[in-house]
């Protein structure tokens, strides 16, 4: 579904992604896992297009995206739920999410309901402001409004960032859901085992390198992944 | 009694004007963080335009819609000539940017029209009505009623379509609105747009009443800027209330003081708010920013 080769990019003059190669199979969750600075956000804007690219190639369905603008990407099915989740603060969460599916005119109530399903709490506070809610609840709504554009692939930056553990295992329950449901997932996290433990397969990026990747599980064992980002 | 009820009057109505530049402001700093002090000269815009296209033999309404529409290419114009090219610099450049443009404008009409001061005909006459002892003249009743009915549309736009709730995620949050599959750069086109509509609207329902030349846009900026920053930037409320608020004062100080010091009314306000209340009556966004 998604090939990326030899992706550079940069910030000024300073250099960040070098040469990232990287494949997302069609009903694949994948982790992209590294420390704090590696360059995961970085990635996942350039495939957004809200980063310009310095070399290298995007593949969506086998086509070149990484000129497209980023309305165009989306149109095309691909989403993002942003690190530090980025909601419109002063629109309702019913708002938020109808702008999710703004690409798609119709905010189609189906999708909006199975929305409301997986995260019942947003429906609950549909018409209250974005920003009054708890980090948790943004976070479902940065997904929810990610899934309103009915991606074919779903990237997540950091969903796990700040939560507690218990709305951690929620949130990456809907993620394995969002997989049954036939989405692809390019999970980003810092929290490398929560992810790993749910991917089917992993990378690991060091300083703007790829410099492991493997089956989720076998990168789990990985001892260097043990020793370097699990603190085993 | 009846000379402060002529003062209202005369003060709601040039303050629904102030209101509908202050409005123009809101729209545009939403979308773009950009402070456009080329605002007023929509109105000339607005004014100038259907002067002159009147003059040429065309009617009123046609000359008016003609205008109108130009103003709203001059705002888009604006906005990718000036203002997309300059992304992402920082606040104060955009505002002199817009100065800049501002000027540019003001000589554009002075060869285009020329260095008098010209009006338009009342719509509904000239006969003034009678209202509790005081009168109010009919073109009054056109510029509250336009103002109204423009500003009621401009809170459906926002509130109530997908579109206008876009204006305001862009706003909001650009990336995010980016993320979504928000084309801001035609958000931004459609705000410039918008703004310049609003403006020369007014300028045509006012100008039957306070005359146009190629410069008045400077005062009505300044104005609506006052106006804009008494309700708190951004706030299309606010904007309402503070351009009324600006009216009513100048009026007052014409009526009860000097009509010399009409014009400094706004100044005094600016400087007043700046001082004690830099979020204004209900609270903008981040002023202090500029
Ligand atoms: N807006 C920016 N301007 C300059 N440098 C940046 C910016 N954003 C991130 N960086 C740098 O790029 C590198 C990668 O950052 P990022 O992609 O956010 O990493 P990660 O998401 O893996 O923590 C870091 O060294 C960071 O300092
Ligand atoms: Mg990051």
């Amino acid at each position: 579904m998604l090939t990326v080769e030899c992706l550079s990019s940069a910030y000024g003059r300073i250099s960040v992604l070098h040469e990232v190669s990287l494949e997302v199979k069609t009903g694949e969750i994948v982790a992209l896992v590294g420390s704090n600075g590696a360059g995961k956000t970085t990635l996942l804007r350039t495939l957004s297009g809200v980063q310009p690219v310095s070399g290298g190639r995007i593949l969506f369905e086998g086509r070149p995206v990484e000129r497209l603008e980023p309305h165009a990407r989306v149109a095309l099915g691909i989403s993002q739920s942003p690190e530090g989740r980025q909601v419109f603060g002063p629109l309702s969460v019913e708002d938020n999410l109808r702008l999710g599916a703004f690409r798609r005119r119709a905010a189609d109530k189906d999708t909006l309901a199975q929305i409301y399903d997986m995260f019942p709490v947003l429906a609950e506070k549909r018409r209250i402001s974005a920003m009054s809610l708890s980090g948790g609840q943004q976070q479902m709504l940065a997904i929810g409004r990610a899934l309103m554009a009915a991606p074919k692939l779903l990237l997540l930056d950091e969903p796990s960032l700040g939560l507690a553990p218990l709305l951690i295992d929620q949130i990456l329950g809907a993620v394995v859901k969002l997989k049954a449901e036939g989405i692809t997932v390019l999970l980003v996290e810092q929290n490398a085992s929560a992810a790993l433990a749910i991917a089917d397969r992993g990378y690991v990026l060091e300083t703007g390198h790829i410099v492991l990747e493997g089956r989720g599980q076998a990168l789990l064992d990985d001892p260097k992944v043990r020793a370097a980002y699990l603190g085993m | 009694m009846a000379e402060f009820l002529q003062l209202v009057f005369s003060g709601l109505t040039v303050g629904a004007v102030y209101a509908l530049v202050a409005l123009g402001f809101t729209l545009i700093y939403n979308a773009s963080d950009v402070i456009n002090f080329a605002q007023g000269d929509f109105v000339m815009i607005g004014g100038m335009g259907t002067v002159f296209l009147a003059a040429a033999g065309i009617a009123l309404p046609l000359a008016a819609l003609i205008a109108i529409v130009g103003a709203v290419i001059v705002g888009l114009l604006l906005h990718k000539l000036a203002i997309e090219p300059a992304r992402g610099a920082s606040p104060v450049a955009l505002i002199m940017i817009t100065i800049g443009a501002s000027i540019f404008i003001k000589g554009i009409a002075q060869l285009v029209f020329d260095k008098q001061f010209h009006s338009l005909p009342a719509f509904s006459g000239d006969t003034p009505i009678a209202v509790g002892g005081a009168t109010i003249l009919p073109q009054s009743l056109w510029v509250m009623g336009v103002a109204l009915a423009l500003f009621v549309a401009l809170y459906l736009f926002l509130e109530k379509t997908l579109l206008g709730k876009a204006l305001l995620a862009t706003a909001a949050n650009r990336l995010a609105a980016r993320l979504v599959g928000i084309n801001v750069t035609i958000i931004l086109a459609l705000a410039f747009g918008v703004s310049a509509a609003i403006g020369a609207i007014a300028g045509v329902v006012v100008t039957p009443i306070t005359l146009t030349r190629y410069d008045v846009g400077t005062l009505f900026a300044l104005k609506g800027f006052a106006a804009a920053m008494v309700g708190g930037m951004g706030n299309p409320l606010g904007a309402v209330v503070g351009g009324l608020l600006i009216g009513l004062l100048e009026a007052f100080g014409a009526g009860y003081i000097s009509s010399t010091y009409k014009d400094a009314v706004a100044f005094v306000v600016i400087l007043l708010v700046l001082f004690f209340l830099p979020r204004g009556l209900f609270g903008g966004r981040s002023v202090e920013r500029v």
